[in-house]
Parts: structure tokens; sequence; C-alpha cells
């Protein structure tokens, strides 16, 4: 390319640039939302489609817009992209729904639609993750469960399968896993009291959430520590790893695995009695929440506050917390009398 | 001449499945028919139709350039460190990402002419490389904050119009120039019909190959950067998937996936199909499972009509590359 036509180019290029960033934005009039007098419509946008999770959150919406008598409806990008959610949220904006309900894929790339969607009247809630850093977007946020307390929770799941005494191991997933790592702190601060002075951590081994190192790291960790009494692993690819350890290598009954971990994955060592119970939030029961806070929003009934409280049908009172983030119930525990119901 | 018809015919039937879709759509939803929605709905599918644009040379070619939406990510991941952890003004770390986006490009095009490597083969392997380059720069973390000049591009208007929507139609008009009205375009359909033919004609078929995949690989990551003020966020994962839009709207458009017959307007055609399928359908609550079957048999047969056309004409279908 000669010197000239590398200079048009560049030329075309600058003025192209030019152009695009030099226009000016649109100006949007912004419509408040009214409390909604007809039939109220809401949408859930999960993060992608044909996953049990977010099926589960679905069949909740579902069980409360039939209490409730509202329109709902589900519209799951096909995949977990960042930005594959963005036209969902336009069409349903442009389709007049009230309010929309969205497990946002990423936060950030979602504001500019989201408060699009807001400046357009329509109401948006978050569910299972929030928009962190720009929770001003949106109304409310329901997340799965206080994640403060699961700590201490899954220190008595195990405490209480291993009479309260003896050693005990952590399966994780990544050293640095933020989510993981709180969790084990909150383990660790739950192990100082006098209920759990018998139980001793010998260590804390990371499967980094791969099925085949998982369970190398569970076989070696039964290997190393010959009296090892539980396994607790607060990742469901760690549980069934660390489950699959167990069986293979005959020590159910002896060494007790619990954690976090999905029904579906869980189900067969439940049945076969190589985990006797293990926990999980219910993402049903998050959809339900979910599904009354909206229906509230859209009439005018809830006004999203710190400290303030409504009623979700049979679940019961939920409480606003700070940037009115709810959290729903505390964890579920399956076993081998319920698991039976549970399908995700 | 023969040919030509079949051209002109794909087009004709590509604006005849546009009013069909566009009256389904209207049908479908009662919102669909409102100016203001379709003008601000076109805006997400620029950076396909830039990319198409590109695409269209490439697969002119013969070749095929898997890696342009890693390219994407990569180019707007690199702007996005360099200005957010480095401190670099915004336009600068944009313009290393362009320079990035195009020596990326020029590689690929080196690749398939030095080495004599399949282009296939060989964006494959970037296509892996820049996503995990960008994964590796950026983690599982987006980059925000962006300055308010920056940000928001598709909300940049020129009176009804959105500016990036009108860009696409400019660089479309010439793109179809360079293509149909000058030497250099027309040494590369030379090329892309009869590779043998073109060099002992004298023209430097490696030179052009390079040329298109670094201009394919300068105009995804000129994408990054309007991806990157669209969304308001840089992330290793954007567009994962896209080259598979992109592609599917140069073949529908009727350019030869075998090489040697592009068409620029059959591109734009295509484009704006699949635009009006995905967002009728979408007002339409129709889930994306379906939106991609509809557009994969709309691919399909795009692809068998010619040749049933061919066999009817008495000539030998093309076999599948």
């Amino acid at each position: 390319m000669s010197l000239n036509r590398m200079v048009i180019a560049a030329a075309a290029a600058a003025a192209m640039t030019a152009f695009l960033w030099g226009c000016k934005p649109k100006t949007t009039a912004v419509t408040v939302a009214a409390p909604v007098t007809g039939t109220v419509r809401v949408c859930y946008i999960p993060k992608n489609t044909g996953n049990p999770y977010f099926d589960a959150v679905n069949n909740g919406f579902t069980q409360a817009s039939s209490a409730l008598h509202f329109k709902y409806t589900e519209q799951a990008p096909a995949t977990a992209d960042a930005t594959d959610q963005i036209p969902i949220i336009q069409q349903q904006v442009q389709d007049g729904v009230n309010v929309i309900a969205i497990s946002p894929n990423s936060p950030e790339a979602l504001d500019p639609a989201i408060r699009a969607a807001e400046q357009h009247g329509v109401r948006v809630i978050t569910i299972d993750a929030d928009l962190t850093g720009s929770e001003q977007l949106r109304s409310a946020c329901v997340l799965p469960t206080d994640f403060n307390k699961l700590g201490a929770s899954q220190i008595e799941l195990i405490g209480s399968l291993m009479g309260y005494t003896g050693d005990f191991a952590i399966l994780s997933a990544t050293t640095d896993a933020p989510n993981q790592n709180a969790w084990i702190a909150g383990m660790k601060v739950a192990l100082k009291l006098p209920k759990y002075a018998g139980m001793h951590l010998v260590e804390i081994a990371y499967g980094n959430d791969d099925p085949q190192k998982s369970l190398l790291e569970a076989q070696s960790l039964m290997t190393k520590y010959p009296h090892l009494k539980g396994i607790l692993s607060p990742t469901t690819v760690g549980i069934a790893a660390a489950a699959q350890a167990v069986e293979t290598g005959g020590a159910a009954g002896k060494v007790q695995v619990t954690g976090l971990g999905t029904p579906n994955q869980m189900r067969r060592f439940v049945l076969d009695g190589t985990v006797k119970k293990f926990a999980l939030w219910d993402p049903a029961q998050m959809g339900y929440t979910a599904g009354y806070l909206a229906y509230g929003l859209a009439r005018g009934t809830i006004h999203p506050a710190a400290g303030v409280s409504f009623t979700a049908g049979t679940e019961g009172i939920r409480v606003f917390g700070t940037n009115n983030v709810i959290s729903n119930g505390p964890l579920m525990v399956f076993n081998k009398s319920n698991i039976g119901q549970y399908h995700f | 001449m023969k040919l030509k018809g079949i051209r002109w015919s794909h087009q004709f039937t590509l604006l005849l499945l546009i009013a069909v879709a566009f009256l389904v759509s209207v049908h479908m939803s009662r919102h669909f028919l409102d100016p203001a929605y379709l003008l601000t709905a076109t805006t997400n599918f620029v950076e396909t139709g830039l990319m198409a644009l590109a695409m269209t040379f490439v697969i002119l070619l013969g070749e095929i350039d898997l890696s342009v939406a890693s390219n994407l990510a990569l180019t707007a991941a690199l702007s996005g460190v360099l200005w957010a952890h480095f401190g670099w003004p915004l336009p600068v770390a944009c313009m290393v990402g362009l320079v990035v986006s195009a020596v990326a490009g020029l590689a690929n095009g080196l690749l398939v002419t030095r080495l004599k490597l399949p282009s296939l083969t060989v964006t494959l392997g970037s296509m892996a490389l820049l996503r995990g380059a960008a994964q590796v720069l950026i983690g599982n973390q987006s980059i925000t904050g962006f300055p308010d000049w920056f940000a928001g591009v598709d909300q940049r208007v020129v009176g009804p119009f959105p500016a990036i929507t009108l860009l696409l139609l400019v660089a479309a008009v010439a793109w179809w120039a360079v293509l149909t009205r000058t030497i250099r375009g027309r040494m590369t359909q030379a090329t892309g019909a009869n590779r043998a033919a073109a060099r002992l004609s004298g023209i430097s078929v490696e030179a052009i190959t390079v040329r298109v995949f670094m201009v394919s690989g300068l105009m995804a990551g000129f994408c990054g950067l309007i991806m990157m003020s669209r969304v308001g966020a840089a992330r290793w994962d954007m567009a994962q998937g896209r080259e598979l839009d992109v592609i599917t709207a140069v073949v529908l458009g009727g350019t030869d996936i075998a090489g040697g017959e592009a068409s620029i307007p059959g591109t734009m055609l295509a484009l704006i199909l699949i635009a009006v399928m995905r967002t009728g359908m979408g007002l339409a609550e129709i889930n994306p499972e379906t939106q991609h079957v509809a557009v994969g048999i709309l691919l399909a047969a795009s692809i068998a009509i010619p040749n049933l056309l061919r066999m009817r004409n008495g000539q030998k279908a093309q076999p599948a590359k």
C-alpha cells in the first residue's frame, strides 16, 4: 500500500470514529412506573436455557403467578454470554411488561439496558446474583440465602454427622474463589465455639471444581488421615467427588461426606447410604419469593427500603436488608426421605 | 451470465423472505411495528454486520476466519486493561487495541500463505489463543466506568437514526465499491475464483490473502471497541460464538463457501433478514432455541436451493467443501 493510500485510509478511519463518537446521545423521556391496575405482567430472564437450577426458579415463579393471577413468562438466552440478555430486556420493555426479573450474566454489561428499561417505567429486580456496584439501577434483589451464616450452618451439618468429635477435612474449589474463602472463614469462626471443641480441621484441600482433581484430593485425604471422620465440601463438584471417593474406597459410614450439592448429582449417593444429608438453597423458593415481590412492586403495595417487610405467600415474611437485598430462607437439608421431591 | 442470474435471484429471494419475515412479525406481535424500537434494535446487529463485510472477502477467497469474535474480545480486554489498570489515556489504549487486532489478523494471513496451512485450522487455533489471552488479561471480572464521551455509542443519533447503524450502511457501500469498482477488488474476486489462473495473470495471491485477513482482524478489533462502548464493559467472554452468526450472514447472503463468488448486498440483506427474524421472534416470546432452528433451516435451504437450481439448469451440483 502506498503512503498516499495509507494516509487516505487513516483519514477515513479517523473521520469514521469522530463521526461515531461525536454524535449527540439520544434524549429519552423518563416514564415513572405507576401502580398497575390491569393485569400485571412479569418476565423472568435466567442466565441461560436448559439449566435445571433456573428451571426450578421458574417453577417457583409459576407457583406465585397462579396464586396471585399475574401473567408470567420466562425468556432464556441460549448462551450465558454477557451480552445475550440485552436484546431480551429490550424486547420485554417493548412488549410492555411491568416487571423484569433477571439473573444477570454480567452485572456491568447490562447496566445500559436496565437503565433504559427503568426509564420506560419497567421495574427491574435481580435474582440469584446482583448488579454489584450498580444496585441503584434495580428496585430490589433476591439472593438464595444469608451467605454470612452459611459457614456456621455447614459446620453444624458435618458436626451432627460425626458426633461433634474427631478429624475432618474441607474439600474446596480453587484457592482464590471469593465465595468459598468467605464461607471457609465463617467455618473457622464457628469452630471456635465450645460446641465444636472436639472437632479438628486437619486440612483444606482444593479440587479446583474439577471432578478428576477433586476425586484425587478426596482419596489422598483418606489415605493421609486414617482416622478421618468427615469431608466437608461446600462446592457441588467437590461433594460429588468426595462421595465417589468414599463409595469406591468402601469407607461409607466411616467417613461422612456433606456440604453443598444439588439433589440431581447427589441422589445416587443418598439413596445408597454413602451420604446421609447435605444442604443447598432451594431455587424454587427464591423464584416464589421473587414472584410475590414482583407483583407487589407492580401493584405499588411493596416499597423496598431497608427494614421494610412483606409476606411472600406460604414462605412467610421477607425483610429487605441493605441495598434492598432480600436473603431468602435458610439452607434446605436434603436426605433420603425428601430428595425424591427435588429435581435440579 | 447464468451464474449472475442466479445471484440476482438469490438476492430477490432474500428480499421476499425479509418481506415475509416482516409481515409475520407484525402479525405475531402488535409491538413490532414501532419505528423507534426497530431503529434501536438494529444497534444489536452492527458488530455482526461490520465483521460480516470483512468476512465476505475472506470467504470470497475460499478461506474462513473463525477468530473474529475472539479478536473482538481481546481488543476490548486489552484496551480496557491498558486504560483501567495501567492508566493509559483511553484513545491511546484503544489505538493499541486496534493495532493488536490487525497484527492478529496479519498473523492469521501469514500462517495461511507462508506455511500453506488451511485457514480453518489456523483460525481455529487463533480463536482459542485470542480468547485465552483475553481471559488471562482480564480474568473473570469486568472493566467498567468508562467516561461519558466513550460509553453508550449505540445511543448516539443523527436525527432518528442510530449513528452506528448509519456507519454500517456507509461501510457496506464502501465495501461494495471496493469489491466491484476497484482493481484490487477485481483481483480479489479473480483470486477467489481461480487461484492458479490469478497467479499466472500476475496477481500477488499471497499479498491479497494476507491483506484480507488483516482487515478482517482490524474490523473485529473495531467492533470490540464498539461493543465495549455499547455495553459499557469489557469482558473476556464478550461475543462468544458470534463468529458463527457472522459466517451465517455471509453464506446466507449468497457468498459461495467454496470461494469465487461474493455479494456485499447479499450479506447485508441476509443480515437484515436475520435481524428481522430474531427481533420479531424475540418480541413474540419464541425461545432462542427455536430462533436458532429457524435461522439454521434458512441457512441450510440457502445452500441447498442454489444447488438444486443448478441441477435443474443441467449444470453439475457443487460439492460441499
